[in-house]
């Protein structure tokens, strides 16, 4: 029986680490905009690539 | 401009991108210098790095999330520019000491993206951090109810045996290291609105529901450490689990739209004053009494003023909703919230921009105090009777017992008080009326919150304004009364009115038909009076009646008509009158059985005749009404115990929206104008309004039968509970399954409705 209290006590850290996960996710604000990163996201290529060719003039 | 900051690919990324720059007015952002207004306008700054959220209207497609993410390619001084899409604000850090608020303000104007500045900026941080703390709660909860839950499998298959008592009591030290956050801090929201219920006196939802969750929890700490069972830890944290989840459906909003504007965000955030001579601006609140200022063209008038220049045409169609512009002239008083049409002018100020006429309405009781709505909501009036019947209940099956068996009595007590925890009942209302709120979203009515639906519902009586409201904002109706004009003469007035960009002369010029071009000899134009000129020798005059005939006629026609006279012939007139909106007819006749309806019109009378078509009674018709007026007509309303749905647009509907049980502000465009209101309806809806109101009763409905229900299930767990033979599995089944067949009903039962109405 006493593998029944590893067992839960691992699976209360594995879900205390998504919890954890949450609460951060909820704190640095990813669910206040919920719209906009998916049009950003279409973007992030471009500006990287200005990125590394304003580093390739310099 | 673009080309050269390598940003060549915007307009490869979206098909129908930008917005082309509709005027190119070079704008003076001066007063942004002033250290007073940009500490008022920036959010934080350590005197070098600066943070500003600009509101920006014009954000409407994923290449302006490109181009104002990529600002910083414009002005160096930007280190990072974030858009937020749905709240139309960009936010932007910024260095002090390399760029300035007024060359970013002016560098977004040049794209095109002219910030909405005003100094009304108090953003619902409040509101963004309530619903942070809501999504803690609702994780907190729910981890702690997936666990509790699995640590009481054992008792819900009955392997009872197979946990001896050392792990039994593990087991539940677990569990009440997982729900105490829970109750601690999950559902203190609870216990603080009931007891805040109860301080005023009202029974509401959260009594019974705070009582449930404190039996709960004491009970199951009784029954885990002297009862030796498992107690209702999993039943508690699934409950609290399970009303957060109602509330996160309830709090739908819609950020871009704002329901609590004021005045200050519809007034210029600066204005142009001459001082010795010299043009400065300085921030609007600074502004005094006995200071000259400068309006040009379709600017605001911020405060009441003297006209000092020679004449003005004002709109104050911002204030009154009367569409003809005024003419002013020297010496005269022009009211705040007038717009100048036309050349700039130059007024004196002779009240403080909060002591003018238009302003002083703010100043009314109706915006001071947080307005609060004589309709009762149905839960709160279901849950008065509801927890004290329960009480009762509760209490007599512990006199009942208490003869017999004391232990019995005290769990025939709590068991009660545990299984009639209203969370079914709970749950309905913000499931139906959360959905509702979303389907009538979806027919571009957008309410502020949920209780909108609720009191939308009891309307007893309806008040639309006139202008923009059952007309059209845009476009009239213009015919011409007289003898039929010939060719000619529909050519020789065309001719004439095209050099003139007078409103009506363009309205004029549209009904006519124009053959050939003529050449114009001595064309003079007199402001508020006529035009006129010389074609192929004839004398044309177009304008006013005592313009038009020459003779001292008195105006007393309050409609808007232009007469006409060729070679001196008078030959008649046009006539110009309002267009009123589709459908206008219908709704009217299906409303007028069931409700009182009522105009109010800051116009003068000329529209009557009209009207009675359409309102058929003579005294629902009220003209020349101020925004003052209105506010008090809504008020007697409800002191005649009518409830009142007011249906508005411009400022000077403010009032009346505000103290109005429910006030709708209809706009052509949503995300432009809005007086402060519980809703707003775009235009093209206007007609599905008698369907909106059909349907929020139906949701009445559906929470009525969705109470009915939730009683039902009350009554088979309260039989058990009454009995003391509650055990901790019914009580764990129970209640999931009566909160969720009631989010399954009232979800389907008001996307049924919806279908059936053609509203979704």
């Amino acid at each position: 029986m006493s593998a029944i209290l590893v067992l839960i006590g691992f699976s209360l850290f594995v879900a205390l680490v998504f919890l954890g996960a949450y609460i951060w996710a909820v704190k640095s604000g990813q669910y206040d905009d919920k719209y906009t990163p998916s049009v950003r996201m279409l973007f992030d290529d471009n500006k990287i690539e200005s990125e590394k060719d304003k580093h390739k003039n310099t | 401009m673009l080309e050269a900051n390598d940003l060549c690919n915007y307009y490869a990324i979206d098909e129908t991108p930008g917005i082309s720059k509709r005027d190119s007015i070079i704008r003076n952002f001066d007063f942004l210098e002033d250290p007073e207004l940009i500490q008022k306008l920036i959010e934080f700054s350590d005197g070098n790095i600066t943070n500003i959220t600009f509101d920006i209207p014009q954000m409407h497609c994923s290449s302006c999330v490109w181009i104002l993410e990529n600002l910083y390619k414009f002005d160096p001084g930007v280190i990072h520019s974030e858009v937020n899409f749905l709240n139309k604000t960009l936010s932007v850090k910024f260095r002090e000491k390399e760029t300035t608020i007024k060359k970013i303000v002016e560098q977004l104007d040049s794209l095109g993206y002219l910030p909405n500045l005003s100094l009304d900026t108090n953003r619902d941080d409040k509101l963004k951090n309530e619903f942070k703390r809501l999504y803690y709660k609702i994780g907190i909860a729910g981890f702690s109810f997936g666990n509790v839950m699995l640590l009481s499998f054992p008792e819900y298959l009955s392997y009872t045996d197979l946990v001896t008592a050392e792990f039994q009591n593990i087991f539940n030290w677990i569990s009440l290291g997982l729900s105490l956050p829970v109750f601690l801090y999950s559902a203190s929201e609870y216990y603080i609105s009931a007891f805040k219920g109860l301080k005023k006196k009202i029974v509401n939802i959260d009594v019974p529901i705070t009582l449930g969750i404190f039996v709960l929890f004491f009970r199951s700490l009784y029954e885990m450490f002297i009862g030796g069972g498992v107690g209702y830890l999993d039943s508690m944290t699934a409950l609290v689990f399970l009303l957060l989840t109602g509330k996160v459906f309830q709090n739908k909003t819609y950020d871009a739209m704002n329901f609590e504007r004021n005045y200050k965000s519809y007034f210029p955030i600066a204005v142009t004053i001459k001082k010795d001579g010299k043009e400065t601006t300085i921030p609007v609140d600074k502004l005094e009494v006995g200071q000259r200022i400068v309006v040009k063209n379709n600017e605001l008038i911020p405060a009441d003023a003297i006209l000092i220049s020679e004449k003005a045409n004002i709109d104050y169609s911002f204030v009154t909703g009367e569409s003809q512009p005024v003419e002013v002239f020297n010496g005269e008083m022009i009211f705040a919230g007038g717009k100048e049409i036309g050349q700039a002018i130059e007024v004196e100020t002779v009240k403080e921009v909060s002591q003018s006429y238009l302003t002083q309405l703010w100043n009314s009781s109706a915006f001071n105090k947080k307005h609060e709505s004589k309709i009762e909501t149905t839960v709160t009036f279901v849950s008065k009777y509801f927890t004290f019947i329960i009480l009762a209940i509760a209490i007599s099956a512990f006199i009942y017992w208490v003869n017999t068996d004391v232990n019995l009595a005290f769990n025939a007590f709590t068991a009660v008080l545990i299984i009639a925890c209203p969370c079914a009942l709970a749950l309905s209302t913000p499931f139906t009326l959360g959905n509702s709120q979303r389907i009538f979203g979806r027919n571009k009515f957008y309410v502020k919150n949920t209780s909108v639906v609720e009191k939308l519902a009891e309307i007893t009586s309806i008040v639309f304004d006139k202008t923009g409201t059952i007309t059209e904002t845009l476009g009239s109706k213009i015919e011409f009364i007289g003898e039929k004009l010939s060719k000619d003469e529909q050519n020789l007035i065309k001719a004439l009115v095209l050099n003139s960009s007078h409103p009506l002369s363009l309205k004029i010029a549209s009904l006519l038909s124009f053959n050939k071009k003529l050449n114009i000899e001595n064309y003079s134009e007199e402001t508020g009076k006529g035009i006129s000129g010389i074609i192929n020798g004839k004398n044309i005059l177009v304008g006013s009646r005592k313009f038009v005939s020459n003779k001292n006629i008195e105006e007393n026609d309050i409609s808007t008509n232009v007469y006409v006279s060729i070679d001196n012939k008078e030959l008649g007139y046009f006539r110009i009158t309002n267009i009123y909106r589709t459908g206008l007819k219908e709704i009217v006749s299906s409303l007028i059985k069931k409700y009182k309806l009522f105009v109010l019109s800051g116009d003068n009378e000329g529209e009557r005749e009209n009207l009675l078509n359409y309102f058929e009674k003579e005294k629902s018709l009220f003209f020349n009404q101020s925004p003052h007026d209105k506010l008090n007509f809504i008020n007697d309303l409800q002191n005649k115990n009518e409830k009142v749905l007011m249906i508005g647009d411009g400022l000077n509907d403010a009032g009346a929206l505000v103290k109005s049980d429910v006030g709708i502000s209809i706009a052509e465009d949503i995300n432009n104008f809005s007086p402060a209101c519980d809703g707003i309806m775009d235009a093209k809806s206007f007609k599905n309004i008698k369907e909106f109101i059909r349907f929020s009763i139906t949701s009445k409905k559906i929470i009525i039968i969705s109470f009915i229900i939730s009683f039902m299930y009350n009554i088979i767990g309260i039989s058990f509970a009454v009995q003391g033979t509650l055990s901790p599995v019914i009580s764990a089944v129970l209640m999931p399954i009566s909160s969720i067949s009631i989010v399954v009903f009232t979800t389907i039962s008001t996307n049924f409705m919806a279908k059936k109405r053609g509203l979704l």
